[in-house]
């Protein structure tokens, strides 16, 4: 029923309130602000590991789905994880995108730039919001899971041609205005730790969210099941020909 | 029976339902020229703007244009059962998304046609370099023709279908809008070098869509 022993599932959830507590102070006190973009750089040390984490997150949906195609690894174990990154992965991209608006707006002047990692992002959001609006329609579990498969690999695929053609469209056609080389100079010390340290307490949140994600889906599951032999259940009860009256013409 | 030979079968059989019913030609043309006019009325047409606009808002009305006829392709194959005649038919499920993909591209084409010239009459827009344009036209509608019917045989019989698919389709075909508009401008302003790369690119997406499209329809048409 669950994807890890119900121990490491609550050990990962304090381990991951304990980093995130700590880079919350390592964020906001301990590093030094920016020498160019002063405090507004802090915002990097959740943007990155928020984008870092929703790409994992896709990466493991398309994994997934990959392994639930495969006719000798087909478990509903894989379709379950692929929804639950997913969904993980989509609300990610979405703080991603949020966060990176407030950076850019006092850094760049602009709250969005049709850059091609933003667009990429952006496509990448609308497509597993479809993918997850994919999975919710009802019907048969083995059916919904090939679906949503099949889309999840679509996405994965597409993306980097999303990514190459908006690349190759910008640099067509104007300079590349937003990522001057002097404004991404190289961190080092507290900065780099900061950042690092970011990344692998989010890499931990996001086990855990898995997981828990991955035990609610098997509830729902379950739930559907138990209902629905109690509706058989009730159905053999009733007297012979009680259902006829109730059959809508 | 060859691929091509079982392919051109359905193609025959999707043209000649639209033949009779005419659903394409007096429903969806109709739409993308009412597309074509309100893109007239939202950006005033005396500034200039709609001339240089009009190769985004050309695919833009296509990709609308395309959502309702990938609709229509798989609306007839629900009534009377036609979706099982066509698993009980014995044809290669390659054979079929071919076929279908290529009726729906071959309508796409037709429309285009038509939209093109609302483009040049109503946005006063005149078209240079006519070799990269048609190319780039053909390989971009193909991949929204095969990009369509996955998704369609993915969704047929679902509930919300009608809500779900443009919001699944639209994403997957960015790198289309964005190459097909591109290849247009540079032919509009007579620049065909410019327009070669994203003919390569229409090119590469639509040989991509087409590959999987046979590969994974086998599967979601016994799904479906």
């Amino acid at each position: 029923m669950t994807l890890l022993p119900r121990g490491a599932t609550i050990a990962l959830g304090w381990v991951a309130l304990a980093a995130l507590v700590t880079l919350t102070l390592l964020g906001l006190w301990v590093a030094p602000p920016d020498a160019v973009q002063s405090d507004a750089q802090r915002l990097m040390y959740l943007h990155v590991p928020t984008a870092w984490l929703a790409y994992l997150a896709f990466a493991v949906t398309a994994a997934s789905s990959a392994l639930y195609l495969w006719p000798r690894t087909r478990a509903v174990v894989w379709d379950r994880i692929a929804g639950a990154s997913a969904e993980i992965g989509v609300m990610f991209t979405g703080l991603t995108l949020v966060l990176g608006a407030l950076w850019g707006r006092p850094i760049w002047g602009v709250w969005w730039a049709w850059d091609a990692r933003l667009v990429t992002t952006a496509v990448l959001f609308f497509l597993y919001i479809g993918y997850l609006a994919l999975r919710r329609i009802p019907g048969d579990a083995n059916d919904t899971a090939v679906r949503s498969a099949i889309v999840a690999l679509i996405a994965f695929v597409d993306v980097p041609i999303v990514h190459f053609s908006v690349t190759w469209w910008r640099t067509l056609h104007q300079e590349a205005t937003v990522f001057n080389p002097e404004l991404s100079a190289q961190i080092s010390g507290t900065m780099a730790l900061t950042l690092w340290f970011g990344v692998l307490a989010f890499t931990v949140l996001y086990l855990y969210l898995l997981s828990k994600r991955y035990e609610l889906a098997a509830m729902a599951d379950e739930l559907a099941d138990v209902e629905l032999e109690v509706a058989i259940a009730e159905r053999i009860g009733e007297p012979v020909g009680a259902g006829v009256a109730r059959v809508e013409p | 029976m060859t691929l091509a030979r079982a392919a051109l079968l359905v193609t025959g059989k999707d043209l000649r339902i639209e033949r009779r019913a005419k659903v394409t030609s007096s429903q969806i043309l109709p739409f993308g020229a009412i597309v074509l006019v309100l893109f007239a009325f939202a950006l005033d047409p005396d500034r200039g703007v709609l001339e240089r606009a009009a190769p985004g808002l050309f695919w833009v009305a296509v990709l609308l244009v395309s959502l309702l006829a990938v609709s229509r392709a798989f609306a007839i194959e629900v009534e009377h059962g036609a979706r099982d005649g066509l698993r009980l038919s014995g044809l290669d499920p390659a054979a079929i998304f071919l076929g279908k993909t290529f009726a729906v591209a071959l309508q796409l084409l037709a429309l285009e046609v038509v939209l093109t010239l609302g483009v040049v009459l109503l946005y006063d827009v005149s078209l240079r370099s006519l070799l990269p344009l048609v190319l780039a036209t053909v390989a971009a509608t193909v991949g929204i023709a095969a990009t369509g019917i996955v998704y369609g045989v993915l969704t047929v019989g679902l509930r919300l279908r009608e809500t779900l698919v443009p919001l699944l389709v639209l994403p997957v075909v960015t790198p289309v809008l964005l190459g097909a508009s591109r290849a247009w401008e540079a032919s509009a302003v007579g620049a065909p070098g410019e327009a070669w790369p994203w003919v390569a690119l229409l090119s590469a997406f639509a040989l991509l869509a087409v590959a999987g499209g046979m590969l994974c329809f086998g599967t979601l048409l016994e799904e479906s």
